[in-house]
């Protein structure tokens, strides 16, 4: 037990003793600092997040080049071999309808993955939008907007995000707008306060005092800063995208059939689980794998970019 | 302490407690505003669970039954005349009141909601805490890894791969409702039933307090007071326990505020695995049948659910950490 107290104290490298933060990592400048080539050298040495890396790299080439190779159309169906194993034709294995497994995964992977970046880069969008204006303007504008995000965090994600669909219709395009709208508010909260800091810079003073106006204020000397929470927020954020978008889909209410997503794809799964169990245990695999690895590379852009310590 | 201070301190305290709730009562306000325009406005609205052979008569006879024949925003006005006095209008599907379909289904949602905190609160602060004293340990990093891998399963897959393993192969478990068919209410019954909706939940929450705790904890193991209490002897579990977690506890009360939407959202995708009757369903059942008025109300009350919690858990914390109280 007394061990904790002691590895408070932690000889570094140099020699010279120094406090440790806890959580591990110690105070002071730390080699690379903000620059690029740093936090790329911090990144690759986190063996998680740098594996993650590599993986949807690999993913996302499998699936967008895949259907070049394996031409088997996802929606030609053949019920006679329906619910089939694996076999040379179908190496995946056949779905109830008669549909190729393997090209539907790859098919629906394109859908999963395009959906949950689309709807990240939306929310980011919004989420960047309301959190700057909102702490750059001030006054009526804050409260207003901040009223607004803490109005949406309340509400549990998954029944708006039912509710919208239903009234506003299920297109993909739809999905994507919708679960951007359900999800901005964390972006918006972080860009918030970040631009709540850097607004009192002597900076962002001199650039007022130079004539810029407030856009250019915002955009070219207050934004840049934000920068690095917002690509650690988007990375996290592509992970619940996804993981919504799957959820929504399972429910029947997201991407429609015949077009495939992994999601969708697991909404016949679970009466098929006693007779062809592989049908429900692929796509699942495929989200949580995705999903852990922008987690995990989300976690490690974090530290990385973090210079301060 | 005087009665002064005492009295000065409950004017404090109920100021504090007045200023939250408006603040909630705002929150709800524009979270009704927000859902009452989205399903009232979007083309694919009420009006459009109409055939579309009707008549013209019938057409204005249908939407004056409904209300719709008057401008959206008195409609809304009424609608939230109507909310204040808990007259959340009509289900379309069964011509039921809104209000009596969520009150049958509340009761599930709840207990499973209530065991699934239970649950996921005392195993996180323990694996928490485990983890915090073991820092970069073998153990540390199996829970840092897991929680990363609770939160990126999706609910519904491992709901799914539960009950291949449980109820499929091993037969341990029902695959789904809340009790076998039959009479009277047997209690391991009932619990075999809750077991894998409630693991299942559990992973939207768990890793959070566990990550949680442990910052929490090392941020406080870290201080002279627990130094000095370990100079001054005290045992290594004592000082965990008695002086380090008490402390480390008090920010793990906010995270049940961070855990109620989660939770509530959680619940519409583990309540439709395991057919679990609750307001998660209920919620899914009325945006395939369109009934408008079930979905919205479903919405504004788990929302409610959600801002009281959130008013709750503030006081709560004002009270049991002076610090941050009556900013």
């Amino acid at each position: 037990m007394t061990q904790s107290i002691e590895t408070a104290f932690e000889v570094l490298s140099e020699g010279q003793l120094e406090i440790v933060r806890p959580g591990g990592e110690g105070y002071g400048p730390i080699p690379g600092g903000s620059t690029r080539r740093g936090v790329l050298a911090r990144l690759g040495k986190n063996k998680l997040a740098f594996v993650s890396l590599c993986f949807l790299i690999l993913l996302h080439l499998i699936v967008f080049a895949g259907p070049l190779f394996w031409r088997v159309p996802p929606e030609s169906m053949n019920p006679a071999v329906a619910l089939s194993g694996w076999s040379l034709t179908h190496p995946l294995g056949v779905d109830d309808l008669g549909r190729d497994e393997l090209s539907r995964m790859l098919y629906g992977g394109r859908v999963t993955l395009a959906v949950g970046f689309a709807s990240m880069a939306f929310s980011v969008i919004l989420g960047v939008i309301i959190g700057t204006s909102a702490a750059f303007f001030g006054g009526v504008t804050d409260v207003l907007l901040m009223r607004l995000t803490d109005a949406m965090m309340a509400i549990p994600n998954l029944f708006f995000v039912l509710v919208a669909l239903t009234v506003l219709g299920k297109s993909p395009l739809m999905v994507v707008l919708v679960i951007g709208f359900s999800s901005w508010m964390q972006v918006a909260r972080v860009v918030y306060g970040e631009t709540l800091k850097w607004k009192a810079y002597e900076f962002v003073e001199a650039s007022v005092a130079t004539g810029a106006s407030p856009f250019r204020t915002l955009v070219r000397h207050i934004l840049p800063q934000t920068y690095p929470s917002v690509i650690v927020s988007a990375t996290l954020g592509i992970a619940w995208s996804i993981l919504t978008e799957s959820a929504i889909s399972y429910l029947g209410l997201g991407i429609q059939p015949p077009t495939p997503s992994w999601g969708n794809m697991l909404q016949n799964a679970q009466q098929y689980v006693w007779t062809a169990p592989m049908l429900a245990v692929l796509p699942g695999m495929g989200v949580t794998l995705v999903v852990l690895a922008y987690n995990f590379l989300g976690d490690g852009l974090r530290d990385a970019l973090d210079s301060r310590y | 302490m005087y009665p002064e201070t005492i009295a000065k301190e409950g004017v404090a305290i109920l100021r504090f407690v007045v200023q939250r709730l408006a603040q909630s009562l705002i929150v709800i306000l524009i979270v009704t505003l927000i859902t009452f325009f989205l399903v009232n406005l979007a083309p694919g609205g009420p009006s459009a669970v109409m055939r579309i052979e009707a008549t013209q008569a019938e057409r204005e006879a249908i939407l004056a039954r409904m209300g719709l024949d008057k401008p959206v925003a008195v409609r809304y006005v009424q609608w939230l005349a109507g909310a204040v006095t808990g007259n959340l209008g009509t289900s379309l599907a069964t011509s039921q009141p809104v209000v009596k379909r969520i009150a049958e289904r509340f009761p599930f949602t709840a207990l499973l909601t209530l065991c699934t905190m239970i649950v996921s609160v005392t195993a996180g602060i323990v694996l928490g805490v485990v983890s915090a004293v073991h820092r970069n340990s073998l153990l540390d990093y199996a829970a840092g890894f897991l929680s990363v891998v609770g939160l990126s399963v999706p609910a519904f897959w491992l709901g799914i791969m539960l009950i291949l393993l449980f109820s499929v192969n091993l037969h341990w478990l029902p695959s789904s409702g809340i009790a076998a068919g039959g009479n009277g209410f047997d209690l391991a019954d009932r619990v075999s039933h809750l077991i894998m909706p409630v693991l299942v939940l559990s992973t939207t929450t768990l890793p959070n307090i566990v990550r949680f705790t442990r910052s929490a904890m090392l941020e406080v193991i870290f201080q002279d007071f627990v130094r000095t209490a370990r100079a001054k002897g005290v045992s290594g579990l004592g000082v965990i326990y008695r002086h380090a977690l008490r402390n480390a506890l008090i920010p793990v009360v906010s995270m049940i505020g961070v855990m109620v939407p989660r939770l509530m959202g959680g619940a519409v995708i583990t309540e439709a695995v395991f057919g679990w009757p609750g307001m998660g369903q209920l919620v899914v059942e009325s945006a395939n049948g369109r009934d408008y008025p079930l979905a919205m109300g479903v919405t504004v009350v788990v929302t409610i659910i959600v801002v009281l919690t959130n008013l709750l858990v503030d006081v709560v914390y004002s009270r049991i950490d002076p610090r941050i109280r009556m900013t």
